[in-house]
């Protein structure tokens, strides 16, 4: 009998063989180490939201094996002193046990709590820029529509998330979601007795929001955001325009190995920073509220960022109350129910209402620059200024006690401003779109500005232009045509005067490097500009 | 190797692969060109192979990476060694949780960018230019699917067979209702249930101490007595009955207020004249006592201002006015703070004369 040798060189060759054999993924595989990506430093924003997900589900695992999701009231026995012998719920006692006893629980607790604040700015950001760059359009509105569904899961998973410690604070959220419920006409009080198991506060609501927060909303988070990342593997990235760039083709580079692990360093970068935000910066130190009682509450009651554009609103709005035959519709009904299914409505349908406007029915795969759709801008700037002065009033309280302010004025300056700001920003940014739109038609036109001032033989003063194409036969420069891309408006942009010196403790030996791509010409020959030229 | 591959037109023969003489790059490229790639710029970054800036370049990035290494060491050594028990005052255990920010944090950002100078730094600089085939499927392989769709839902025959199609609708959807009604239906409960229904009564309720008039009650239960509440001064009371201080009576937190004489001439006046005569005799003495429970969104209105006598909410900023039946002056509020009749019993101990007349908390849509 032959003695069969063992090639170990020859491994990996006979596996993967033997996974084609199976699996058909030799061809599959290749595509996706080929697979071009371009790049560009705010196709990195959905990135940060992604990696703070992940880092929310392993702080969150860890979590889950201290906390107890009762309501359960028993006599607090722990290490901290100043709530010894305190009647308060399971779950409470159960956080604060996390927060004291647990080695390493607090900065796990903080690291979970600076990692969803992280996920949800991280989220509005990404969606600022993809509204703002026109990314959101066809063939990418199912897309658009997906992120807003993961924003508006995000929120209700912040919200059930910090009910759950049942600390003051977390009572108190509770207890105007509640209301927010009862609000609804016909249903409210069935929808509030059926969430709450009877009366509020009850005894099941924590127990029924954890499973919402740890299984149900994060199982379809998930779901979606493999979705989300699946589309837009399957649509390849949009890119910007640019030389060589056109709606068919994507300019960049093979993911493997530089993309991937630039991907790889960030992840790791962001992760360092909620690690060491978790360490260095203390979140919602639950001790401090004590227990949550239905009579007490102290000032400055303010829930995480993202939710606080909806407090604000609701702290807004006039007492102004429907009464309906016997039935009353009370005010809060507008902020919350209908103001909040606007915020999130009106931005789903915005792609198709956009298109629809313009009648564009085309594939785009190259994005816009903000300036070349002003009225994008200022749709946009809009509900930015409305969000923002929301979220304001949402701490108006704390701002007019930090800066002596009277409460009531910070009230009406909302109020005012909610109706006048976001107007006046539509306003300003469509102007300031425009402008810097005609900023660089007369750079393509012109040339730029050298700042040599030339004065001619009538005694008139000019400044030369360096005209960015050829020039006719007068040597005026001709007209260059509008490419919706960066033009150049500075003279060492266009290679006049040598770059800075880069590198921190030593200068970079290399030449300047090639301006955006190399099709628009090798290194720049300089020679030193004369006035009078 | 600075050398720049300028790879064919989209249009160059494919190669034999199994050819000896191809490099691994021209196998690359072939497989770029049957994936559509083209490779404009392969460059390295560095003139010359181990030239001083690569060398440097690489001991940076080796350095970042033991750097990485010390520091996640030293996040391991110090969860392993640092006092971390909390305990009351100033102890080295209060700088655990900063140590491990510190140590693993740092630890990972320079794991992060040894990596991303790696990237950036070390490989190539590459331009590659793929095109997309976002065409949509042609006009004929549409027709084809549309018709083998429509030939699918043909052989089911359920528009040729009408008893099929009501025999769907009326026989199936009890199926799906099905599945839905005991998940959806375990969790009604009738909000308005009960001889005392959740939304209108409240702890102060005769019916929850046996038809016996409810006592005003601190927190820990001890019942109050006039002269228990100083001249000026307000205290946060509960219903003195068995948990009365607990969550299980959310919406029974009700704040007793003992008013100056002149206050309280002003607010008995506007008590007297109330429209609908709900706050007429409920207050005692110079004693009212107001639900603390929000009209706007059940937060405990629980700031009170003596000077100007006003409540304040302080999650929404309603504003409440005592001496005139506790109104709304500013805020979202729309409602009244409702008042607890008071009177004392024969012992000396503030009791409610009766629940609430107004209904207790947020509103909602069938409030009478």
């Amino acid at each position: 009998m032959k003695r069969r040798k063992i090639d170990l060189a020859q491994a990996p060759v006979n596996f993967a063989k033997g996974a084609d054999d199976r699996f058909q993924g030799a061809t599959p595989l290749r595509g996706l180490l080929n697979k071009v990506f371009p790049d560009h430093w705010s196709f990195l924003l959905g990135e940060i939201a992604l990696f703070s997900f992940i880092v929310l589900l392993l702080s969150g695992v860890f979590l889950t094996l201290f906390f107890d999701p009762s309501m359960k009231e028993i006599a607090y026995d722990g290490s901290y002193l100043g709530l010894r012998g305190t009647e308060m719920s399971a779950a409470y006692a159960s956080s604060l046990h996390l927060s004291f006893e647990v080695r390493g629980g607090l900065f796990m607790r903080q690291m979970h709590h600076w990692a969803a604040l992280l996920f949800m700015a991280s989220i509005i950001v990404h969606m600022a820029r993809v509204f703002f760059t026109g990314a959101f359009r066809k063939p990418r509105e199912v897309n658009w529509v997906i992120g807003i569904l993961l924003f508006l899961l995000g929120f209700f998973a912040g919200f059930t998330g910090y009910s759950l410690p049942d600390d003051g604070l977390s009572g108190t959220g509770l207890r105007i979601a509640s209301a927010i419920m009862l609000t609804l006409p016909v249903i409210g009080t069935w929808l509030s007795a059926a969430i709450f198991g009877g009366e509020f506060p009850g005894e099941l609501i924590i127990g029924r929001f954890y499973i919402a927060h740890v299984l149900l909303i994060p199982g379809i988070l998930l779901g979606l955001i493999a979705a989300h990342l699946g589309i837009v593997f399957k649509q390849k990235h949009t890119q910007w325009p640019g030389p060589m760039r056109t709606n068919e083709n994507v300019v960049g580079e093979r993911m493997f190995p530089r993309y991937a692990m630039k991907q790889g360093g960030f992840f790791m970068a962001v992760f360092g920073v909620i690690a060491l935000m978790a360490g260095l910066f203390q979140i919602n130190p639950i001790w401090l509220f004590g227990p949550y009682r239905a009579s007490e509450v102290s000032s400055a009651s303010q829930p995480d960022f993202y939710v606080m554009f909806m407090d604000g609103l609701v702290r807004l709005m006039p007492n102004w109350q429907i009464y309906i035959f016997n039935y009353s519709l009370p005010p809060m009904f507008w902020p919350a129910v209908v103001g909040l299914g606007a915020l999130f409505t009106l931005p789903l349908a915005y792609p198709w209402l956009e298109a629809r406007k313009l009648k564009d029915k085309r594939l785009h795969h190259l994005l816009e620059r903000p300036r070349d759709n002003p009225e994008r801008v200022g749709i946009g700037m809009m509900a930015f200024s409305f969000f923002m002065v929301a979220t304001i009033s949402g701490s108006n309280d704390v701002i007019a006690d930090k800066f002596h302010i009277s409460l009531n004025a910070m009230t009406w300056a909302g109020r005012i401003g909610l109706l006048i700001l976001p107007p006046l920003a539509y306003y300003i940014s469509v102007r300031i779109c425009l402008g810097l739109q005609q900023h660089d038609r007369q750079v393509l036109a012109h040339g730029v500005e050298t700042g040599i001032i030339k004065r001619l033989p009538n005694g008139q003063f000019i400044e030369v232009h360096q005209p960015l194409g050829p020039v006719d036969e007068h040597g005026h420069p001709v007209p260059l045509e509008y490419a919706g891309w960066v033009v150049p408006k500075k003279m060492n942009r266009v290679g006049a005067l040598a770059p800075a010196v880069k590198g921190f403790f030593f200068p970079v030996e290399k030449p300047a490097e090639v301006p955006v791509s190399p099709a628009v010409g090798g290194p720049v020959k300089r020679e030193e500009i004369k006035s009078g030229r | 190797m600075t050398a720049v591959h300028h790879a064919g037109e989209a249009g160059t023969p494919p190669v034999d692969v199994n050819d000896p003489h191809l490099t691994r790059f021209d196998i690359v490229k072939e497989g770029l060109r049957r994936d559509d790639i083209e490779i404009v710029t392969y460059e390295s970054q560095f003139h010359g192979q181990n030239s001083k800036a690569e060398k440097r370049v690489v001991r940076n990035i080796a350095l970042l990476f033991a750097i990485s290494g010390v520091l996640t060491l030293a996040f391991i050594v110090f969860y392993i060694v640092w006092p971390w028990e909390f305990e009351l005052g100033h102890t080295r255990s209060d700088y655990f949780t900063p140590i491990l920010g510190l140590t693993l944090g740092f630890g990972l950002l320079a794991l992060g960018y040894g990596i991303l100078a790696w990237a950036k730094k070390l490989l190539p600089h590459e331009l590659s230019i793929q095109q997309r085939h976002g065409d949509p499927s042609s006009d004929e392989e549409r027709l084809i699917t549309g018709q083998t769709a429509l030939f699918v839902a043909d052989e089911l025959g359920v528009q040729r067979r009408p008893l099929l199609k009501g025999a769907i609708a009326l026989g199936l959807a009890p199926v799906g209702i099905a599945i839905a009604a005991p998940i959806v239906g375990g969790l009604i409960e009738n909000p308005h249930k009960g001889d005392l229904p959740m939304m209108y009564t409240t702890g102060f309720n005769p019916g929850n101490n046996g038809g016996e008039l409810v006592r005003l009650t601190r927190e820990d239960g001890s019942p109050i007595r006039p002269e228990d509440v100083t001249t000026g001064g307000q205290m946060t009371v509960f219903p003195g009955i068995p948990h009365g201080a607990t969550n299980h009576w959310a919406d029974s937190p009700t704040l007793l207020i003992h008013l100056r004489a002149d206050d309280a001439a002003e607010t008995r006046r506007n008590a007297e004249s109330d429209k609908n005569g709900r706050n007429v005799g409920s207050m005692w003495g110079n004693f009212v006592a107001f639900s603390k429970i929000c009209t706007h969104a059940g937060c405990p209105a629980s700031l009170y201002e003596q000077q100007t006598n006003r409540l304040l909410c302080p999650c929404h900023q309603s504003q409440f006015l005592i001496t005139n039946n506790a109104q709304p002056v500013f805020g979202p509020a729309t409602r009244r703070l409702p008042m607890l009749p008071l009177t004392v019993d024969e012992e000396g101990f503030f009791v409610a004369a009766s629940d609430f007349k107004d209904t207790v908390g947020p509103d909602f849509w069938e409030r009478p």
